[in-house]
């Protein structure tokens, strides 16, 4: 597992691909690889970008590879779509988006199924960020299931966190009320085009001349024009990059990245730990069939969950 | 551990019969693989580069068009060139019986014609890919 | 009301009379199934009668061929003045092979010409592009140039004989070649009669010929409209297809609808663009009609889209001229329903398909061949396949009378159960913003693969029946059938003949029309006039459609499924 580890800091994309496989399956000893990587860890800026389903995010994702691109920098990404919940398959269909750049060596996709993660992410994507960025890709670009108020893991993970909106979409505008707001770096009007644009810019604009911004950055409303006219679409992108490097400039600046690295480490750890200790106890109980024994009492209601848990610590934690 | 079997399936070369493809995609989705399909009008070097990328367990293509004799080669050939030999590579579509051996001997794992029933296909692979290692 | 209350009265007894026969039946004999539906899974009843058409108005839901609402056909003397065209849809190789096929079916009694182009034409490359290594001659005939097309043409007289061109993104250059050959020619171009396919909207549904977004593609099609209407009035410069609808896995209803309303969106967008009177330009838009396996279903959906169309136009965009409000159609067997397996069973498949479209009132016919799963057709099949339409035309007699299915109970109700789900549809995507904005939101392609996938699984369960394929299966069966093989020397071949002309060609000459084109692209002019100007100059099909792709930008397969 090392060894992939170390083939992944001198850019080797079979390793890095594997190694990203190998966190998703969850495959023994993968810590060993990001134990190895870590310390090179911390160099990329991650983009995260998240929306509705179909707001645009893949297409541009896509474009934005070109902006990216055209000012010489390397970019991976990472693009989750949701597992089916009744057959556990997937349509990963955010990669049919950004294909043209399939043969450019300075960008590398990759694309992850939820496998019942909540919160608009894979399991996968801490780390896959972390094989990513040693690979040495200077963007990293998150690309989130499509997603309702609640699902915001993003942040735990971005610099800079795109919200894509589109007109049309009935009760956007509260979905901006109700959770996206905090998240925002930069706010997407997506799909010019449509009929609704400027009334969308409008009430996003109110609303953020209502919001307070502790931090300094108040996020910006950048429209992107229809990505049917391809000659306009590739300069708003243009635009939208710039505004995305101004963020980044302004955390730096401002001593706020340590603040954001913060929030993934945090993540990070409460992961590790979760999977140091709580799985392979819940992995044990089912081995032994004690899960099923704990099951089979609360049902005759001969116990309760939280007795059946604090004996379950006692036996397995050393105080 | 919660190994998936990841599939690739693309249509190389300018062919646009994509029904086959699309049924197959959600077929294969709910016979809980993951796929990643990636369209028409994919060119060899695209398909090589996002199965390597995606790390999945098998290329599928799929292409009518009669190019099939070069282009299913032209993928397999690639992919060793690039240093893969454990992505197995399968095809389907229009395929005559005259260009099957030519097919296998070119490097692939199999060929699905009309008639094959998706329960057959999801068979094979379930018994014949393996998530990987 | 088509029928007397007191007739009404006694049906209603007789039917009761009829049901309690059947339970009686039934409770000893159960039926064989309980699904009984058409090939779409439309539930059909077990008998129609005087009830299930008793609210039709005759003058306004039937009346007769040649009168509104056209139901019974557009002609008032159905096939008695002409059969329709037989047209076998045909290309393979060089333009020299397909030159000579095309001799041979005319030598066989087909009464028009129907071109199928490879992929590399299909799609805007020349046979030297990258992109097209392995494709040359394999699925059509290889244009590059107008050299390719004098071949392709040779002996034709362009002036007599109608040609149909399946041709979509390229329509624009591929057209500006028969004009400028019947021009050279010294034939006028009011004497030329024949098609482009040019219907994009179903490009982007189904068949997936992609090039540019689809609003600029619409603005192509709505040059060459307005071309044909000041120029080439006999020509058809539209063919609103829904064969390739079906064929990617479309119900019939879905068929019916999509091409009906991406119909309305190019007279929409006609009007809009370019100003016309729907009168000048309607008349000339013709339409493409798939004949699927099940025989009433199909009859039911070509009756039920001329009464439709004629409505729409008159109702929809206040069309005066009755020649706007017909539905003239071309119609192709249902290649989907053939098997690789038994191919002679193919046939009878095709023959049975090829009936209910002369029922339903084609205007002209391809027939499938027996090996249309294999490979391209042979002659042999190909011939058997012509002789198929010749045998339905002339001896079986069902041309002597006109639509004569009309006025059955099943039909009729078949037809107005179709229309109205067809609305339905129609109206559901006018909410959306008309076609091209349903396109962008991926609703015609959903539906169709929702369709596609559970036909797929019906016929692995056998719920569908496919003979030779899920019931009466031949194990290791052994097709001994000739099979057509394209092989690699087309390719060298053509990629010769092509740096010939690019070398022999005054290359100032072919930049000067390009940069015409791109001028005209971006002023939004028309581009007809420049491109036969272009082609006339030996410019590659590529050399115009890199243009294209370079002004309005190239538009990729978005995947939605
Ligand atoms: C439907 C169809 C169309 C539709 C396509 C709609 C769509 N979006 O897919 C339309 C009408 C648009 C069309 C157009 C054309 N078609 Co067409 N079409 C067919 C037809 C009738 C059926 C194909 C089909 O969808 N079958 C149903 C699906 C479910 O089956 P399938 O794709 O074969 O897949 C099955 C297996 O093959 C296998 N499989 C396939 N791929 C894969 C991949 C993997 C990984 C696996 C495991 C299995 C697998 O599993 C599937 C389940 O059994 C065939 C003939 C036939 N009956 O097969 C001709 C056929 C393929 N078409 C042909 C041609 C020439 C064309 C055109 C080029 C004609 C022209 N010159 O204009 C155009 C080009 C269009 C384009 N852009 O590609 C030829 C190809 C000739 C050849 N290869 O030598 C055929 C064979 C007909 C013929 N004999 O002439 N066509
Ligand atoms: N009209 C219009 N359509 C657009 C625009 N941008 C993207 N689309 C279309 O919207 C559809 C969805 O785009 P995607 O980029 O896949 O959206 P997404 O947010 O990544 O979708 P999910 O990953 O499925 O949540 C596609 O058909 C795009 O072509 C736009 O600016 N205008
Ligand atoms: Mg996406």
């Amino acid at each position: 597992m090392e060894e992939l580890g170390k083939r992944a800091l001198t850019g080797d994309i079979r390793a890095v691909s594997r190694l990203i496989r190998n966190i998703e399956d969850q495959v023994p000893n993968t810590h060993e690889a990001i134990k190895h990587i870590f310390p090179f860890t911390g160099r990329a800026h991650v983009v995260g970008i998240t929306g509705a389903p179909g707001a645009g995010k893949s297409t541009l994702t896509d474009q934005l590879i070109c902006s990216i691109r055209a000012k010489n920098k390397t970019v991976g990404v990472m693009a989750v779509d949701p597992s089916s919940p009744f057959t556990g398959g997937a349509l990963l269909g955010d990669r049919i988006r950004m294909l043209r750049h399939a043969d450019d060596p300075g960008v590398f996709v990759r694309s992850l199924a939820t496998r019942g993660a909540m919160g608009g992410l894979s399991k996968a994507v801490g780390d896959g960020i972390h094989v990513l960025d040693v690979m040495g890709k200077d963007v990293i670009i998150v690309e989130t299931v499509g997603v309702g108020q609640q699902e915001v893991d993003i942040i735990n993970h971005a610099h800079t966190v795109l919200v894509v909106l589109v007109p049309g979409m009935g009760d956007e505008v509260q979905a901006i009320k109700a959770g996206l707001m905090e998240v925002a770096d930069i706010f997407i009007i997506n799909k010019a085009d449509r009929e609704g644009a400027r009334k969308l810019y409008k009430e996003t604009l109110s609303m953020m001349d209502m919001g307070k911004f502790p931090s300094g950055w108040r996020p910006p409303i950048v429209m992107v024009e229809s990505n049917l006219e391809p000659h306009s679409f590739a300069k708003s992108v243009d635009e939208l990059y710039e505004k995305i490097q101004e963020h980044y400039k302004f955390l730096y600046d401002n001593n706020l990245l340590q603040e954001r690295a913060q929030l993934k480490v945090q993540t990070e750890i409460n992961d590790a730990l979760r999977s140091a200790i709580l799985e392979p106890v819940l992995n044990k109980l089912i081995e032994t069939g004690e899960f099923d024994q704990m099951v089979q009492k609360l049902l005759k209601k001969e116990t309760d969950p939280y007795t059946l848990a604090d004996e379950v610590a006692a036996k397995y934690l050393i105080k | 551990m919660a190994k998936k079997i990841r599939i690739l399936l693309a249509k190389p070369g300018l062919d646009g019969h994509d029904r086959g493809a699309k049924v197959l995609a959600r077929c294969f989705r709910d016979a809980g693989f993951e796929v990643i399909y990636t369209g028409c009008h994919n060119t060899p070097e695209q398909i090589v580069n996002a199965a390597i990328q995606e790390d999945v367990d098998m290329v599928g293509l799929s292409c009518l068009s009669g190019a099939h004799t070069y282009l299913y080669p032209e993928v397999v050939q690639q992919l060793k060139d690039r240093g893969v030999t454990d992505i197995p590579v399968v095809g389907g579509g229009i395929i005559p019986d005259r260009d099957m051996q030519p097919l296998y001997d070119a490097g692939l794992k199999a060929i699905f014609t009309p008639g094959a029933t998706l329960d057959s296909i999801v068979e094979w692979i379930n018994t014949n890919i393996a998530a990987k290692e | 009301m088509l029928f007397t209350q007191e007739l009404l009265d006694q049906s209603s007894l007789l039917r009761k009379k009829w049901e309690d026969e059947v339970k009686r039946v039934v409770s000893k004999n159960p039926d064989q199934k309980a699904d009984w539906s058409t090939v779409s899974d439309l539930g059909i009843k077990r008998i129609y009668g005087p009830e299930d058409i008793g609210g039709m108005d005759f003058e306004k839901d039937i009346a007769y061929p040649g009168q509104f609402p056209f139901l019974r056909g557009c002609q008032a003397t159905g096939y008695r003045g002409k059969y329709w065209t037989f047209r076998m849809f045909s290309g393979m190789g060089t333009a020299v092979t397909t030159n000579e096929r095309w001799h041979y079916l005319l030598n066989n009694g087909q009464t028009g010409l129907s071109t199928a182009f490879d992929f590399p034409t299909l799609m805007g490359y020349d046979t030297d592009s990258p992109k097209a290594k392995g494709e040359c001659g394999k699925c059509g005939v290889a244009i590059d140039t107008i050299e390719d097309f004098f071949d392709l043409t040779k002996g034709i007289p362009l002036g007599k004989v109608s040609t149909s061109m399946t041709i979509n993104p390229p329509a624009t250059i591929l057209w500006a070649m028969y004009c400028a050959t019947a021009d050279i020619q010294g034939i006028p171009l009011t004497q030329l009669s024949g098609t482009i396919q040019n219907d994009m909207l179903k490009e982007f549904i189904a068949q997936k010929t992609l090039m540019c977004p689809p609003e600029p593609s619409v603005k192509l099609i709505s040059d060459t409209i307005e071309f044909g209407t000041k120029y080439v009035p006999k020509w058809n410069t539209v063919s609103i297809s829904g064969y390739h609808i079906r064929e990617a896995g479309a119900t019939a209803v879905q068929e019916l609808a999509f091409t009906l309303r991406d119909g309305m969106e190019y007279v929409e967008d006609v009007i809009r663009r370019k100003g016309l009177p729907v009168d000048s330009f309607a008349p000339r838009l013709s339409f493409f009609f798939n004949s699927h396996i099940d025989f009433f279903e199909e009859i039911a959906k070509m009756r039920a889209a001329r009464r439709i169309w004629s409505r729409g136009m008159r109702e929809r965009y206040g069309s005066t001229d009755e020649r706007s409000w017909w539905m003239r159609f071309h119609t192709q067997t249902a290649g989907c329903s053939l098997t690789a397996q038994q191919p002679y069973n193919n046939v009878v498949r095709t023959a049975t398909e090829a009936l209910a479209a002369v029922l339903g009132g084609t205007a002209s016919l391809h027939t499938n061949s027996l090996d249309e799963v294999l490979c391209l057709p042979s002659d042999h099949a190909v011939q058997i396949a012509l002789r198929t339409q010749q045998i339905i035309a002339e001896e079986t007699g069902v041309c002597n009378t006109i639509d004569p299915l009309a006025g059955s109970y099943f039909v009729e109700a078949l037809t107005n159960e179709m229309e109205e789900q067809a609305w339905d549809y129609i109206h559901k995507i006018d909410e959306l913003g008309g076609m091209v904005a349903a396109i962008e939101k991926g609703f015609p392609q959903l539906e169709i693969s929702d369709a596609a996938y559970k036909f797929q699984r019906q016929i692995d369960a056998a719920e569908k029946i496919m003979i030779g394929v899920n019931k009466y299966n031949v194990e290791n069966e052994e097709v001994d059938i000739p099979l057509v093989e394209i092989d690699e020397t087309v390719e060298q071949e053509q990629l010769q003949r092509l740096a010939a002309v690019k070398r022999n060609r005054d290359s100032k000459r072919v930049k000067e029309c390009l940069e015409d084109i791109k001028k005209a692209c971006e002023k939004g002019e028309n581009v007809m006039p420049y491109c036969i100007e272009a082609v006339k100059a030996r410019a590659s099909v590529q050399e115009i459609c890199d243009v294209y792709r370079e002004v309005y930008g190239e538009y990729r397969d978005p995947g939605i499924y």
